[in-house]
């Protein structure tokens, strides 16, 4: 079987592509694995309003939620309500950090900072005189688990346009902290005044108990319970990002649903 | 005499090498989540058979305690995951190449007859072209697997913006449960597909890195007949 010089035999070629395709291979699967060793080892991120994840990985998380809120957040897009029988009797208690304990109503009011410095001292009893919204929803935890459950309070819209916070509304973010400043979460405006997002003190027909963030608390149903924050002590708005407890633990900032 | 034998085009090859690492780690990143809620378990007349999972095997692969970065692994590698496979499946429709994999109306007999021989319970089987029957159904499984999973993905991820999704999956619930289940599915297609690998050799094995089997061809006679099949 002799053949023209340039023309390989059978094994040859065989051969040939064999090293070809095995270097190849090689060279991908190193790559490969010294990309992932350098994506898990790669360092933190700089502690700021988001802290605790790796760099790269923070990176992605913050672009993807942004896609996504691009591509599909819309306030039209309700939360799904069930009626209100399904509603859970027992509500889920997962953590109660900057709301332990019972904090007399009367030691309590809400402080708004307008955007002219002003402080606003609101009582409970002018909250409850605002028109009530209910809502009977699937509370989803990051954790995975979810539950129905009933809370009664103002929306965050008819807060807004009762207290004449407009100017405010067309700020970027809101901010909102326990009375001790140990949990604080930062909202994005489009979400903060999404039509189901609640200033809550009652739920099911009672109002809030201790574990649950009494005297008010934030239902934001297009968020994870994380940003649902328990008992409001303050509420700024700022155009940059207000600090937010998860997401100086890795979590993402957003964190919408 | 050795003959050269293309089998796998060099796309088809890449797209599935580039997905084993990225599912390796969409799955385990999917456990640091599911830990975090860890409810599953396979339960029959109140006796349970699987928990999922167990401690000894969270601790065996530091599964605790992890939720915050296995959701930005998660959220991070399910790009590569889709764009792979969406490019995957563009191919095999523009090369044609699908007419290998789908099943088509013999399929699901055959596939029967080749598990009944793969299992040396039948002495033939039924003859084929690149895949046979098993493979062909397997194959277009696991794709419609992983159109699935991104859509129950999206379904638990957005639930609210996404919520007709949510609602097609059965709600979120049943969303989550099917995400699980498809990727106990994968791990279960690995076994398999791995063990069928070891089995059917390395000249198989081979043709998925450089393309080509290597096939001993008997030089054929001059006048040849044509009912050749009979043989197969």
């Amino acid at each position: 079987m002799k053949k023209p010089k340039t023309e390989l035999t059978t094994e040859q070629k065989i051969k040939r592509r064999n090293f070809i395709s095995f270097t190849v291979f090689g060279a991908y699967a190193a790559v490969a694995y010294g990309g992932w060793r350098w994506l898990y080892k790669s360092p933190d991120e700089t502690a700021g309003v988001t802290a605790g994840a790796h760099n790269p990985l923070r990176r992605a998380l913050n672009k993807t939620e942004l896609f996504f809120k691009r591509l599909a957040f819309n306030e039209n897009h309700l939360v799904k309500t069930y009626p209100r029988e399904m509603a859970a009797n027992k509500i889920r208690h997962n953590s109660d950090i900057g709301s332990e304990g019972k904090l007399p109503p009367e030691n309590w009011k809400l402080q708004v900072k307008k955007a002219n410095g002003e402080i606003l001292q609101i009582t409970l009893d002018e909250l409850m005189k605002l028109p009530k919204t209910e809502i009977t929803y699937d509370f989803k935890c990051v954790e995975g688990w979810d539950q129905i459950s009933h809370w009664e309070g103002v929306s965050f819209r008819d807060f807004i346009k009762h207290y004449n916070l407009d100017a405010e509304a067309k700020m970027g973010y809101v901010g909102l902290e326990t009375p001790d400043k140990q949990y604080y979460v930062g909202i994005d405006m489009p979400s903060a005044i999404h039509p189901q997002t609640l200033l809550a003190y009652q739920m099911n027909d009672e109002l809030l108990n201790g574990q649950h963030g009494q005297p008010l608390r934030l239902i934001i149903p297009v968020k994870y319970g994380i940003k649902n924050l328990k008992r409001i002590g303050t509420i700024v708005f700022s155009n940059t990002r207000p600090r937010d407890y998860w997401a100086e633990q890795g979590y993402d900032y957003y964190s919408g649903l | 005499m050795k003959v050269i034998k293309e089998k796998h085009p060099l796309v088809m090859r890449w797209t599935h090498w580039v997905n084993f690492p990225i599912l390796t780690i969409m799955i385990w990143s999917g456990m640091l989540i599911y830990w975090a809620n860890d409810e599953y378990s396979i339960t029959l007349f109140g006796h349970t058979y699987v928990r999922f999972f167990p401690d000894w095997y969270y601790q065996w692969l530091h599964i605790p305690q992890r939720l915050a970065e296995g959701m930005a692994f998660h959220f991070l590698f399910m790009w590569f995951f889709a764009l792979n496979g969406f490019f995957y499946v563009l191919y095999t429709i523009i090369s044609g190449e699908w007419r290998q994999l789908v099943p088509n109306r013999h399929s699901f007999k055959e596939a029967w007859l080749v598990m009944l021989h793969d299992l040396h319970i039948r002495k033939t089987a039924p003859p084929q072209n690149k895949y046979n029957a098993a493979q062909r159904i397997a194959y277009t499984a696991i794709i419609i697997m992983g159109f699935g999973s991104l859509i129950t993905g999206l379904a638990i991820y957005k639930p609210v913006q996404f919520n007709w999704l949510c609602w097609l999956c059965g709600g979120y619930h049943l969303a989550r449960i099917w995400h699980f289940v498809l990727t106990i599915g994968y791990v279960l297609f690995f076994l398999v597909h791995v063990v069928q690998v070891i089995l059917a050799g390395w000249n198989n094995f081979r043709s998925v890195i450089s393309g080509f089997e290597v096939v001993n061809e008997q030089p054929k006679p001059v006048t040849e007949s044509n009912n050749e099949d009979e043989k197969a």
